[in-house]
Protein backbone atom coordinates (compact mmCIF):
# COMPACT_ATOMS: atom_id res chain seq x y z
CA UNK A 1 0.00 0.00 0.00
CA UNK A 2 1.27 3.55 -1.11
CA UNK A 3 0.72 6.54 1.31
CA UNK A 4 -1.74 8.22 -0.72
CA UNK A 5 -4.24 5.25 -0.06
CA UNK A 6 -3.55 5.38 3.61
CA UNK A 7 -4.52 8.86 3.87
CA UNK A 8 -7.95 8.18 2.33
CA UNK A 9 -9.64 5.50 4.37
CA UNK A 10 -11.99 6.11 6.72
CA UNK A 11 -10.35 4.76 9.30
CA UNK A 12 -7.12 6.74 8.82
CA UNK A 13 -9.46 9.82 8.61
CA UNK A 14 -11.06 9.27 11.85
CA UNK A 15 -7.30 8.72 13.47
CA UNK A 16 -6.41 11.97 11.74
CA UNK A 17 -9.42 13.74 12.83
CA UNK A 18 -11.50 12.99 15.70
CA UNK A 19 -8.34 10.79 17.63
CA UNK A 20 -4.99 12.43 17.13
CA UNK A 21 -4.53 13.92 20.62
CA UNK A 22 -6.07 12.62 24.07
CA UNK A 23 -7.98 15.19 24.56
CA UNK A 24 -9.36 15.57 21.12
CA UNK A 25 -10.31 11.22 22.27
CA UNK A 26 -11.98 12.31 24.83
CA UNK A 27 -14.07 15.06 23.69
CA UNK A 28 -15.25 12.54 20.55
CA UNK A 29 -16.41 9.96 22.86
CA UNK A 30 -17.98 12.53 24.79
CA UNK A 31 -19.67 13.98 22.38
CA UNK A 32 -20.51 11.04 20.95
CA UNK A 33 -22.13 9.73 24.10
CA UNK A 34 -24.23 13.15 24.09
CA UNK A 35 -25.40 12.74 20.34
CA UNK A 36 -26.72 9.14 20.85
CA UNK A 37 -28.42 9.76 23.74
CA UNK A 38 -30.13 12.83 22.31
CA UNK A 39 -30.75 10.71 19.19
CA UNK A 40 -32.17 7.71 21.03
CA UNK A 41 -34.07 10.03 23.53
CA UNK A 42 -35.34 11.98 20.49
CA UNK A 43 -36.49 8.56 18.32
CA UNK A 44 -37.56 6.60 20.97
CA UNK A 45 -40.57 9.41 21.43
CA UNK A 46 -40.94 10.23 17.71
CA UNK A 47 -41.25 6.22 16.87
CA UNK A 48 -43.01 4.66 20.33
CA UNK A 49 -44.70 7.54 22.29
CA UNK A 50 -45.86 10.62 19.94
CA UNK A 51 -49.07 10.14 18.07
CA UNK A 52 -49.10 11.50 14.70
CA UNK A 53 -52.41 10.85 14.21
CA UNK A 54 -53.09 14.62 14.98
CA UNK A 55 -51.14 15.42 11.89
CA UNK A 56 -51.74 12.76 9.43
CA UNK A 57 -55.63 13.24 10.15
CA UNK A 58 -55.83 17.21 9.97
CA UNK A 59 -53.30 17.77 7.06
CA UNK A 60 -56.52 19.23 5.07
CA UNK A 61 -56.43 21.52 8.01
CA UNK A 62 -53.14 21.97 8.26
CA UNK A 63 -52.84 23.36 4.47
CA UNK A 64 -56.50 24.66 2.99
CA UNK A 65 -57.59 25.21 6.68
CA UNK A 66 -61.63 25.73 6.36
CA UNK A 67 -61.89 26.20 2.71
CA UNK A 68 -64.74 24.94 1.45
CA UNK A 69 -64.44 21.24 0.41
CA UNK A 70 -66.03 20.96 -2.63
CA UNK A 71 -64.30 24.08 -4.01
CA UNK A 72 -60.49 22.64 -3.40
CA UNK A 73 -59.98 21.75 -6.73
CA UNK A 74 -59.37 25.41 -7.70
CA UNK A 75 -56.59 25.51 -5.32
CA UNK A 76 -54.71 22.86 -6.97
CA UNK A 77 -55.43 24.41 -10.02
CA UNK A 78 -53.45 27.38 -8.45
CA UNK A 79 -50.94 24.99 -7.41
CA UNK A 80 -50.48 23.55 -11.57
CA UNK A 81 -50.28 27.10 -12.56
CA UNK A 82 -47.43 28.09 -9.92
CA UNK A 83 -45.19 25.46 -10.90
CA UNK A 84 -46.24 25.33 -14.62
CA UNK A 85 -45.16 28.97 -14.24
CA UNK A 86 -41.81 28.62 -12.50
CA UNK A 87 -41.03 25.57 -14.93
CA UNK A 88 -41.18 28.01 -17.89
CA UNK A 89 -39.54 30.90 -16.04
CA UNK A 90 -36.49 28.11 -15.78
CA UNK A 91 -36.55 26.29 -18.74
CA UNK A 92 -37.03 29.44 -21.17
CA UNK A 93 -34.09 31.68 -21.87
CA UNK A 94 -36.34 34.34 -23.08
CA UNK A 95 -38.02 36.14 -20.39
CA UNK A 96 -39.78 38.94 -22.09
CA UNK A 97 -42.55 37.03 -22.01
CA UNK A 98 -42.53 36.65 -18.27
CA UNK A 99 -43.61 40.07 -17.60
CA UNK A 100 -46.84 39.22 -19.12
CA UNK A 101 -47.88 35.95 -18.11
CA UNK A 102 -46.64 36.71 -14.42
CA UNK A 103 -49.46 39.44 -13.48
CA UNK A 104 -51.99 37.38 -15.58
CA UNK A 105 -51.29 34.34 -13.41
CA UNK A 106 -51.44 36.74 -10.18
CA UNK A 107 -54.67 37.79 -11.56
CA UNK A 108 -56.07 34.42 -12.57
CA UNK A 109 -55.05 32.97 -9.02
CA UNK A 110 -56.69 35.42 -7.15
CA UNK A 111 -59.64 34.87 -8.60
CA UNK A 112 -59.53 31.33 -8.22
CA UNK A 113 -58.71 31.87 -4.50
CA UNK A 114 -61.32 34.30 -3.74
CA UNK A 115 -64.16 33.86 -6.09
CA UNK A 116 -66.26 36.08 -7.82
CA UNK A 117 -67.71 36.58 -11.72
CA UNK A 118 -68.16 32.24 -12.19
CA UNK A 119 -66.92 31.10 -9.26
CA UNK A 120 -68.59 30.94 -5.83
CA UNK A 121 -66.96 33.66 -3.25
CA UNK A 122 -65.24 32.21 -0.61
CA UNK A 123 -64.52 35.03 2.28
CA UNK A 124 -61.37 35.59 3.38
CA UNK A 125 -61.61 34.48 6.45
CA UNK A 126 -62.12 30.89 5.45
CA UNK A 127 -58.30 31.73 3.52
CA UNK A 128 -56.33 29.64 6.43
CA UNK A 129 -53.29 27.08 7.10
CA UNK A 130 -50.47 27.33 4.48
CA UNK A 131 -52.58 28.72 2.10
CA UNK A 132 -52.86 32.05 3.88
CA UNK A 133 -49.32 31.48 4.69
CA UNK A 134 -47.84 31.55 1.00
CA UNK A 135 -50.83 34.01 -0.12
CA UNK A 136 -49.66 36.88 2.14
CA UNK A 137 -45.54 35.75 2.19
CA UNK A 138 -45.80 36.20 -1.72
CA UNK A 139 -47.76 39.20 -1.81
CA UNK A 140 -45.97 40.99 0.69
CA UNK A 141 -42.31 39.76 -1.09
CA UNK A 142 -43.87 41.14 -4.35
CA UNK A 143 -45.14 44.54 -3.64
CA UNK A 144 -42.32 45.45 -0.92
CA UNK A 145 -39.39 44.46 -3.24
CA UNK A 146 -39.85 47.42 -5.79
CA UNK A 147 -41.10 49.76 -3.01
CA UNK A 148 -37.59 49.22 -1.10
CA UNK A 149 -35.48 49.31 -4.29
CA UNK A 150 -37.37 53.09 -4.67
CA UNK A 151 -36.92 54.16 -1.10
CA UNK A 152 -33.23 53.31 -1.66
CA UNK A 153 -33.13 55.30 -4.91
CA UNK A 154 -34.48 57.85 -2.77
CA UNK A 155 -32.61 58.17 -0.04
CA UNK A 156 -29.76 58.95 -2.15
CA UNK A 157 -31.48 61.33 -4.31
CA UNK A 158 -30.47 64.53 -4.53
CA UNK A 159 -33.93 65.72 -3.98
CA UNK A 160 -33.51 66.87 -0.34
CA UNK A 161 -37.29 66.44 0.57
CA UNK A 162 -37.27 63.37 -1.49
CA UNK A 163 -34.27 62.03 0.28
CA UNK A 164 -35.21 63.19 3.69
CA UNK A 165 -38.68 61.34 3.60
CA UNK A 166 -36.87 58.62 2.52
CA UNK A 167 -34.47 58.40 5.19
CA UNK A 168 -36.77 59.53 7.91
CA UNK A 169 -39.32 56.47 6.86
CA UNK A 170 -36.79 54.12 6.95
CA UNK A 171 -35.02 54.81 10.50
CA UNK A 172 -38.38 55.22 11.54
CA UNK A 173 -39.67 51.90 10.77
CA UNK A 174 -36.59 49.99 11.42
CA UNK A 175 -37.03 51.04 15.11
CA UNK A 176 -40.65 49.72 15.43
CA UNK A 177 -41.04 45.76 15.92
CA UNK A 178 -43.28 44.18 13.33
CA UNK A 179 -45.96 42.93 15.49
CA UNK A 180 -46.40 46.98 16.28
CA UNK A 181 -46.80 48.22 12.62
CA UNK A 182 -49.29 45.28 12.20
CA UNK A 183 -51.29 46.46 15.16
CA UNK A 184 -50.96 49.92 14.00
CA UNK A 185 -52.05 48.57 10.34
CA UNK A 186 -55.37 46.68 11.78
CA UNK A 187 -56.18 49.34 14.09
CA UNK A 188 -55.53 52.33 12.74
CA UNK A 189 -55.65 52.12 8.72
CA UNK A 190 -59.44 52.02 9.38
CA UNK A 191 -59.46 55.56 11.14
CA UNK A 192 -57.47 56.61 8.12
CA UNK A 193 -59.39 56.14 5.60
CA UNK A 194 -62.74 57.49 4.80
CA UNK A 195 -65.09 55.54 6.32
CA UNK A 196 -67.10 53.90 3.25
CA UNK A 197 -63.98 51.94 2.44
CA UNK A 198 -63.69 48.80 4.41
CA UNK A 199 -60.42 47.25 4.14
CA UNK A 200 -60.21 43.46 4.79
CA UNK A 201 -57.81 42.29 7.42
CA UNK A 202 -55.92 40.24 5.23
CA UNK A 203 -55.17 42.98 2.99
CA UNK A 204 -54.29 45.28 6.56
CA UNK A 205 -52.19 42.39 7.42
CA UNK A 206 -50.76 42.44 4.37
CA UNK A 207 -50.21 46.42 4.29
CA UNK A 208 -48.30 46.07 7.81
CA UNK A 209 -45.92 43.58 6.19
CA UNK A 210 -45.23 45.38 3.20
CA UNK A 211 -44.21 48.87 4.84
CA UNK A 212 -42.14 47.19 7.34
CA UNK A 213 -40.05 45.10 5.21
CA UNK A 214 -39.70 47.46 2.68
CA UNK A 215 -37.81 49.93 5.08
CA UNK A 216 -35.61 46.31 5.38
CA UNK A 217 -35.03 45.84 1.95
CA UNK A 218 -34.07 49.49 1.61
CA UNK A 219 -31.49 48.89 3.42
CA UNK A 220 -30.25 45.76 1.74
CA UNK A 221 -30.54 47.44 -1.57
CA UNK A 222 -28.37 50.92 -0.27
CA UNK A 223 -25.80 48.65 0.14
CA UNK A 224 -25.67 47.22 -2.65
CA UNK A 225 -25.54 50.05 -4.37
CA UNK A 226 -22.86 51.73 -1.99
CA UNK A 227 -20.86 48.62 -3.42
CA UNK A 228 -20.75 50.30 -7.30
CA UNK A 229 -17.75 51.69 -8.30
CA UNK A 230 -18.38 55.62 -8.69
CA UNK A 231 -16.21 55.00 -12.42
CA UNK A 232 -19.31 52.76 -13.26
CA UNK A 233 -21.68 56.07 -13.06
CA UNK A 234 -18.97 58.11 -14.36
CA UNK A 235 -18.82 55.99 -17.82
CA UNK A 236 -22.47 55.53 -18.25
CA UNK A 237 -22.70 59.21 -18.17
CA UNK A 238 -20.31 60.05 -19.93
CA UNK A 239 -21.78 57.90 -22.90
CA UNK A 240 -24.92 59.95 -22.76
CA UNK A 241 -27.18 57.78 -20.66
CA UNK A 242 -29.18 60.05 -18.48
CA UNK A 243 -29.63 59.19 -14.67
CA UNK A 244 -32.98 56.89 -15.28
CA UNK A 245 -31.36 54.85 -17.90
CA UNK A 246 -28.31 54.25 -16.19
CA UNK A 247 -29.63 53.27 -13.27
CA UNK A 248 -31.66 50.77 -15.09
CA UNK A 249 -29.61 49.48 -16.94
CA UNK A 250 -25.93 49.80 -14.74
CA UNK A 251 -26.42 50.30 -11.41
CA UNK A 252 -29.24 48.28 -10.68
CA UNK A 253 -28.21 45.13 -12.27
CA UNK A 254 -25.12 45.19 -10.10
CA UNK A 255 -26.79 46.11 -6.87
CA UNK A 256 -28.99 44.06 -6.98
CA UNK A 257 -27.03 41.33 -7.53
CA UNK A 258 -24.53 41.53 -4.55
CA UNK A 259 -27.65 42.36 -2.26
CA UNK A 260 -29.33 39.26 -3.13
CA UNK A 261 -27.44 37.00 -0.18
CA UNK A 262 -29.13 39.78 2.04
CA UNK A 263 -32.37 40.93 0.29
CA UNK A 264 -33.46 36.43 -0.15
CA UNK A 265 -32.79 36.46 3.86
CA UNK A 266 -34.84 39.43 4.10
CA UNK A 267 -37.65 37.43 2.34
CA UNK A 268 -37.11 34.50 4.31
CA UNK A 269 -37.63 36.43 7.63
CA UNK A 270 -40.91 37.66 5.73
CA UNK A 271 -41.73 34.34 5.65
CA UNK A 272 -41.54 33.41 9.01
CA UNK A 273 -43.23 36.77 10.35
CA UNK A 274 -46.13 35.68 8.87
CA UNK A 275 -46.77 33.52 11.77
CA UNK A 276 -47.76 36.72 13.84
CA UNK A 277 -50.64 36.81 11.87
CA UNK A 278 -52.21 34.43 13.98
CA UNK A 279 -52.07 37.44 16.38
CA UNK A 280 -54.81 39.19 14.77
CA UNK A 281 -57.19 36.44 14.14
CA UNK A 282 -55.84 35.45 10.70
CA UNK A 283 -55.58 31.56 10.93
CA UNK A 284 -52.80 30.70 8.86
CA UNK A 285 -50.20 28.26 9.76
CA UNK A 286 -49.06 29.09 12.86
CA UNK A 287 -52.78 30.06 13.80
CA UNK A 288 -54.47 26.67 12.70
CA UNK A 289 -52.61 25.05 15.36
CA UNK A 290 -54.57 26.20 17.85
CA UNK A 291 -58.19 24.47 16.01
CA UNK A 292 -56.36 21.57 15.51
CA UNK A 293 -55.12 21.45 19.12
CA UNK A 294 -58.62 22.31 20.76
CA UNK A 295 -59.99 19.08 19.10
CA UNK A 296 -60.58 16.89 22.25
CA UNK A 297 -58.90 13.85 20.66
CA UNK A 298 -56.03 16.03 20.04
CA UNK A 299 -55.86 17.76 23.24
CA UNK A 300 -52.08 18.40 24.60
CA UNK A 301 -50.31 16.62 21.50
CA UNK A 302 -48.34 19.98 21.25
CA UNK A 303 -45.39 18.42 20.12
CA UNK A 304 -46.22 16.29 17.08
CA UNK A 305 -48.16 19.89 15.77
CA UNK A 306 -45.37 22.42 15.86
CA UNK A 307 -42.91 20.01 14.81
CA UNK A 308 -45.05 19.30 11.71
CA UNK A 309 -45.77 22.96 11.17
CA UNK A 310 -41.94 23.43 12.21
CA UNK A 311 -41.06 21.08 9.28
CA UNK A 312 -42.83 22.80 6.71
CA UNK A 313 -41.26 26.61 7.38
CA UNK A 314 -37.80 24.74 7.24
CA UNK A 315 -38.65 23.16 3.84
CA UNK A 316 -39.67 26.82 2.45
CA UNK A 317 -37.24 28.76 3.87
CA UNK A 318 -34.89 26.39 3.29
CA UNK A 319 -35.64 26.26 -0.45
CA UNK A 320 -35.81 30.15 -0.60
CA UNK A 321 -32.12 29.90 0.46
CA UNK A 322 -31.29 27.46 -2.13
CA UNK A 323 -32.63 29.43 -4.83
CA UNK A 324 -30.35 32.44 -3.18
CA UNK A 325 -27.23 30.27 -3.80
CA UNK A 326 -28.31 29.32 -7.37
CA UNK A 327 -29.12 32.78 -8.12
CA UNK A 328 -25.15 34.17 -6.93
CA UNK A 329 -23.71 31.49 -8.99
CA UNK A 330 -25.56 32.60 -11.52
CA UNK A 331 -25.06 35.77 -12.09
CA UNK A 332 -21.27 37.07 -13.38
CA UNK B 1 -14.03 72.10 -32.15
CA UNK B 2 -13.81 72.71 -28.04
CA UNK B 3 -12.80 76.26 -27.00
CA UNK B 4 -11.88 76.47 -23.18
CA UNK B 5 -11.62 79.94 -22.02
CA UNK B 6 -10.36 80.88 -18.19
CA UNK B 7 -12.04 78.18 -16.21
CA UNK B 8 -11.50 78.24 -12.53
CA UNK B 9 -12.46 75.20 -10.65
CA UNK B 10 -12.90 74.86 -6.47
CA UNK B 11 -13.01 72.18 -4.33
CA UNK B 12 -14.10 74.08 -1.45
CA UNK B 13 -11.77 76.45 -0.45
CA UNK B 14 -9.21 74.65 -2.56
CA UNK B 15 -8.62 75.95 -6.44
CA UNK B 16 -7.88 73.17 -8.65
CA UNK B 17 -7.83 75.28 -11.77
CA UNK B 18 -7.07 79.05 -12.02
CA UNK B 19 -7.76 79.97 -15.18
CA UNK B 20 -7.21 77.69 -17.77
CA UNK B 21 -8.01 78.25 -21.53
CA UNK B 22 -7.56 76.01 -24.33
CA UNK B 23 -8.61 75.81 -28.13
CA UNK B 24 -9.00 72.65 -30.05
CA UNK B 25 -9.41 72.60 -33.74
CA UNK B 26 -10.97 69.65 -35.70
CA UNK B 27 -8.57 66.80 -35.89
CA UNK B 28 -5.81 67.64 -33.95
CA UNK B 29 -4.06 65.62 -30.85
CA UNK B 30 -3.49 67.60 -28.05
CA UNK B 31 -1.30 65.64 -25.05
CA UNK B 32 -1.55 67.27 -21.75
CA UNK B 33 1.36 66.54 -19.28
CA UNK B 34 2.37 67.55 -15.68
CA UNK B 35 2.69 66.49 -12.40
CA UNK B 36 0.46 64.81 -9.92
CA UNK B 37 -2.53 67.13 -8.49
CA UNK B 38 -1.76 69.49 -11.77
CA UNK B 39 -5.95 69.27 -12.23
CA UNK B 40 -4.90 67.95 -15.83
CA UNK B 41 -7.65 65.24 -15.31
CA UNK B 42 -10.00 67.74 -13.94
CA UNK B 43 -9.61 70.22 -16.24
CA UNK B 44 -10.88 66.98 -19.34
CA UNK B 45 -13.63 65.68 -17.11
CA UNK B 46 -15.19 69.39 -17.76
CA UNK B 47 -15.48 68.93 -21.00
CA UNK B 48 -18.15 66.28 -20.52
CA UNK B 49 -19.83 67.77 -17.42
CA UNK B 50 -18.08 64.97 -15.15
CA UNK B 51 -16.57 67.93 -13.03
CA UNK B 52 -18.76 71.31 -12.72
CA UNK B 53 -17.17 74.59 -12.50
CA UNK B 54 -17.40 77.94 -11.37
CA UNK B 55 -16.13 80.24 -13.75
CA UNK B 56 -15.53 80.53 -17.43
CA UNK B 57 -16.76 78.75 -20.61
CA UNK B 58 -16.36 75.59 -21.72
CA UNK B 59 -18.31 75.52 -25.92
CA UNK B 60 -17.88 72.59 -27.77
CA UNK B 61 -18.84 72.02 -31.31
CA UNK B 62 -20.54 75.04 -30.93
CA UNK B 63 -22.64 74.31 -28.35
CA UNK B 64 -22.02 75.63 -24.83
CA UNK B 65 -22.01 73.69 -21.91
CA UNK B 66 -24.61 74.87 -19.04
CA UNK B 67 -26.17 73.46 -16.02
CA UNK B 68 -29.36 72.32 -18.47
CA UNK B 69 -29.55 68.45 -17.78
CA UNK B 70 -30.55 67.96 -21.64
CA UNK B 71 -27.81 69.67 -23.05
CA UNK B 72 -25.13 68.33 -20.83
CA UNK B 73 -27.16 64.94 -22.07
CA UNK B 74 -26.47 66.41 -25.82
CA UNK B 75 -23.04 67.13 -25.48
CA UNK B 76 -22.46 63.92 -24.02
CA UNK B 77 -23.02 61.95 -26.79
CA UNK B 78 -20.25 63.91 -29.06
CA UNK B 79 -17.45 63.59 -26.68
CA UNK B 80 -16.25 60.26 -25.91
CA UNK B 81 -14.33 59.14 -23.29
CA UNK B 82 -11.61 56.56 -22.28
CA UNK B 83 -10.63 55.97 -18.08
CA UNK B 84 -7.54 55.07 -16.39
CA UNK B 85 -10.14 52.13 -14.40
CA UNK B 86 -11.47 51.30 -18.36
CA UNK B 87 -15.19 51.30 -15.99
CA UNK B 88 -16.49 48.66 -18.32
CA UNK B 89 -19.96 47.17 -17.43
CA UNK B 90 -18.98 43.56 -16.28
CA UNK B 91 -22.62 42.18 -16.08
CA UNK B 92 -22.51 42.43 -20.08
CA UNK B 93 -19.95 41.21 -22.51
CA UNK B 94 -18.29 42.81 -24.76
CA UNK B 95 -20.30 43.39 -27.62
CA UNK B 96 -23.52 44.16 -25.02
CA UNK B 97 -20.69 46.67 -23.55
CA UNK B 98 -20.63 48.40 -26.96
CA UNK B 99 -23.92 48.43 -28.16
CA UNK B 100 -25.65 49.56 -25.22
CA UNK B 101 -25.26 53.22 -25.90
CA UNK B 102 -25.74 53.52 -29.43
CA UNK B 103 -28.95 51.51 -28.72
CA UNK B 104 -30.35 53.47 -25.88
CA UNK B 105 -28.99 56.84 -26.42
CA UNK B 106 -28.71 57.62 -30.24
CA UNK B 107 -31.95 54.96 -30.49
CA UNK B 108 -30.08 52.59 -33.26
CA UNK B 109 -31.64 49.41 -34.20
CA UNK B 110 -30.02 46.06 -32.56
CA UNK B 111 -28.82 44.88 -36.15
CA UNK B 112 -26.81 48.16 -36.86
CA UNK B 113 -25.55 48.86 -33.18
CA UNK B 114 -23.80 45.74 -33.37
CA UNK B 115 -22.38 46.37 -36.89
CA UNK B 116 -20.87 49.03 -36.05
CA UNK B 117 -19.70 47.49 -32.46
CA UNK B 118 -18.38 44.20 -34.72
CA UNK B 119 -16.60 46.64 -36.81
CA UNK B 120 -15.04 48.62 -34.02
CA UNK B 121 -13.81 45.43 -32.43
CA UNK B 122 -12.22 44.46 -35.34
CA UNK B 123 -10.70 48.24 -35.80
CA UNK B 124 -9.19 47.02 -32.23
CA UNK B 125 -7.99 43.58 -32.64
CA UNK B 126 -10.72 41.97 -30.73
CA UNK B 127 -13.08 41.00 -32.44
CA UNK B 128 -12.74 37.11 -31.09
CA UNK B 129 -13.52 38.44 -28.35
CA UNK B 130 -16.31 39.66 -28.34
CA UNK B 131 -19.21 37.27 -26.74
CA UNK B 132 -16.41 37.09 -23.43
CA UNK B 133 -17.20 39.14 -20.19
CA UNK B 134 -14.74 41.70 -19.22
CA UNK B 135 -13.76 40.02 -16.21
CA UNK B 136 -12.11 37.34 -18.54
CA UNK B 137 -10.08 39.92 -20.53
CA UNK B 138 -6.41 41.04 -19.74
CA UNK B 139 -5.96 44.80 -18.98
CA UNK B 140 -4.86 45.91 -22.57
CA UNK B 141 -7.86 43.76 -23.55
CA UNK B 142 -10.18 46.01 -21.67
CA UNK B 143 -8.70 49.04 -22.52
CA UNK B 144 -9.20 48.39 -25.87
CA UNK B 145 -12.97 47.47 -25.47
CA UNK B 146 -13.20 50.89 -23.70
CA UNK B 147 -12.03 52.61 -26.38
CA UNK B 148 -14.49 51.08 -29.09
CA UNK B 149 -17.12 51.61 -26.72
CA UNK B 150 -16.52 54.90 -26.73
CA UNK B 151 -16.31 55.31 -30.51
CA UNK B 152 -19.43 53.16 -30.97
CA UNK B 153 -21.40 56.76 -30.32
CA UNK B 154 -19.33 58.02 -32.81
CA UNK B 155 -18.29 61.29 -31.18
CA UNK B 156 -16.35 64.31 -32.47
CA UNK B 157 -13.61 64.46 -29.66
CA UNK B 158 -12.11 61.65 -27.85
CA UNK B 159 -10.94 62.48 -24.22
CA UNK B 160 -8.30 60.19 -22.73
CA UNK B 161 -7.69 60.04 -18.92
CA UNK B 162 -4.46 58.38 -18.51
CA UNK B 163 -5.41 55.47 -20.46
CA UNK B 164 -2.64 53.52 -19.71
CA UNK B 165 -1.32 54.17 -16.66
CA UNK B 166 -3.10 51.43 -15.06
CA UNK B 167 -2.12 48.63 -17.25
CA UNK B 168 1.52 46.47 -17.40
CA UNK B 169 4.51 47.84 -19.33
CA UNK B 170 3.53 44.98 -22.05
CA UNK B 171 0.11 45.97 -22.86
CA UNK B 172 0.39 49.69 -22.85
CA UNK B 173 1.61 49.26 -26.58
CA UNK B 174 -1.06 47.59 -27.58
CA UNK B 175 -3.60 50.21 -26.83
CA UNK B 176 -1.10 53.05 -27.99
CA UNK B 177 -1.02 51.50 -30.93
CA UNK B 178 -4.62 51.38 -31.42
CA UNK B 179 -4.51 55.21 -29.96
CA UNK B 180 -2.16 56.02 -33.02
CA UNK B 181 -3.98 55.12 -35.56
CA UNK B 182 -7.25 56.29 -34.45
CA UNK B 183 -5.29 59.58 -34.26
CA UNK B 184 -4.25 58.99 -37.76
CA UNK B 185 -7.96 58.32 -38.97
CA UNK B 186 -8.55 61.80 -37.83
CA UNK B 187 -10.32 62.11 -35.11
CA UNK B 188 -10.07 65.11 -32.44
CA UNK B 189 -7.93 63.68 -29.19
CA UNK B 190 -7.01 65.60 -26.06
CA UNK B 191 -5.44 62.88 -24.25
CA UNK B 192 -3.86 63.12 -20.82
CA UNK B 193 -1.07 60.60 -20.69
CA UNK B 194 2.83 60.42 -18.91
CA UNK B 195 4.09 58.40 -22.66
CA UNK B 196 6.32 60.56 -23.67
CA UNK B 197 7.33 58.70 -27.10
CA UNK B 198 2.95 59.02 -27.48
CA UNK B 199 3.74 62.64 -27.29
CA UNK B 200 6.48 63.00 -29.24
CA UNK B 201 5.18 60.88 -32.00
CA UNK B 202 1.54 61.52 -32.12
CA UNK B 203 0.77 64.89 -30.79
CA UNK B 204 0.02 67.93 -32.78
CA UNK B 205 0.56 70.08 -29.30
CA UNK B 206 1.98 69.52 -26.09
CA UNK B 207 0.83 71.32 -22.80
CA UNK B 208 2.36 71.48 -19.40
CA UNK B 209 -0.17 71.89 -16.72
CA UNK B 210 0.91 72.70 -12.79
CA UNK B 211 -0.96 73.71 -9.74
CA UNK B 212 -4.02 74.50 -11.63
CA UNK B 213 -2.55 76.39 -14.57
CA UNK B 214 -1.37 75.89 -17.73
CA UNK B 215 2.20 76.55 -17.83
CA UNK B 216 3.34 76.03 -21.45
CA UNK B 217 1.89 74.84 -24.67
CA UNK B 218 3.83 73.86 -28.11
CA UNK B 219 4.58 71.38 -30.52
CA UNK B 220 6.64 68.02 -29.70
CA UNK B 221 9.87 69.29 -30.85
CA UNK B 222 9.69 72.70 -29.13
CA UNK B 223 8.25 71.10 -26.14
CA UNK B 224 11.38 68.50 -25.38
CA UNK B 225 13.50 70.23 -26.98
CA UNK B 226 13.49 74.00 -26.69
CA UNK B 227 11.04 74.74 -23.62
CA UNK B 228 10.34 78.08 -22.94
CA UNK B 229 9.03 77.76 -19.03
CA UNK B 230 11.16 77.01 -16.10
CA UNK B 231 8.51 74.46 -14.87
CA UNK B 232 8.48 72.82 -17.94
CA UNK B 233 12.13 72.32 -18.02
CA UNK B 234 12.15 70.84 -13.95
CA UNK B 235 9.45 68.55 -15.33
CA UNK B 236 11.08 67.37 -18.50
CA UNK B 237 13.95 66.29 -15.62
CA UNK B 238 11.77 64.74 -14.08
CA UNK B 239 10.53 62.68 -16.81
CA UNK B 240 13.05 61.76 -19.53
Amino acid sequence: MNSKSKTQTPIAWLQRNLFNTWYNSLLTIVCFALLSWIAYGVGNWAFNKAQWEVVTSNLPLFFVGRYPADQVWRLWLVLVIVVGTIATGILNRKRRFLFILIPVCVLLILWLIGGGFFLTTVGTNLWNGLLLTLLAASISIVLAFPIGILLALGRQSSLPILRGFCTIYVELVRGLPLIGILFMAQVMLPLVLPGQIQLDRVVRAIAGLVLFNAAYLAENVRGGLQSIPRGQVEAAKALGLNTPLSLLLIVLPQALRTAIPAIVGQFISLFKDTSLLSLFALVELTGITRSILAQPEYLGRYAEVYLFIGLIYWIFCFTMSQMSRKLERKSI
Amino acid sequence: MLIAENVHKWYGKFQVLRGVSLTVSPGEVVVIMGPSGSGKSTFIRTFNALEDYQQGRIIIDGTELSADLRNIDTIRQEVGMVFQQFNLFPHLTVLQNVTLAPTYVRKWSKAKAEEVALQLLERVGILEQAQKFPGQLSGGQQQRVAIARALAMQPKIMLFDEPTSALDPEMVREVLDVMRSLAESGMTMIVVTHEVGFAREVADRIILMDEGLLVESASPIEFFQHPKEERTRKFLSQIL
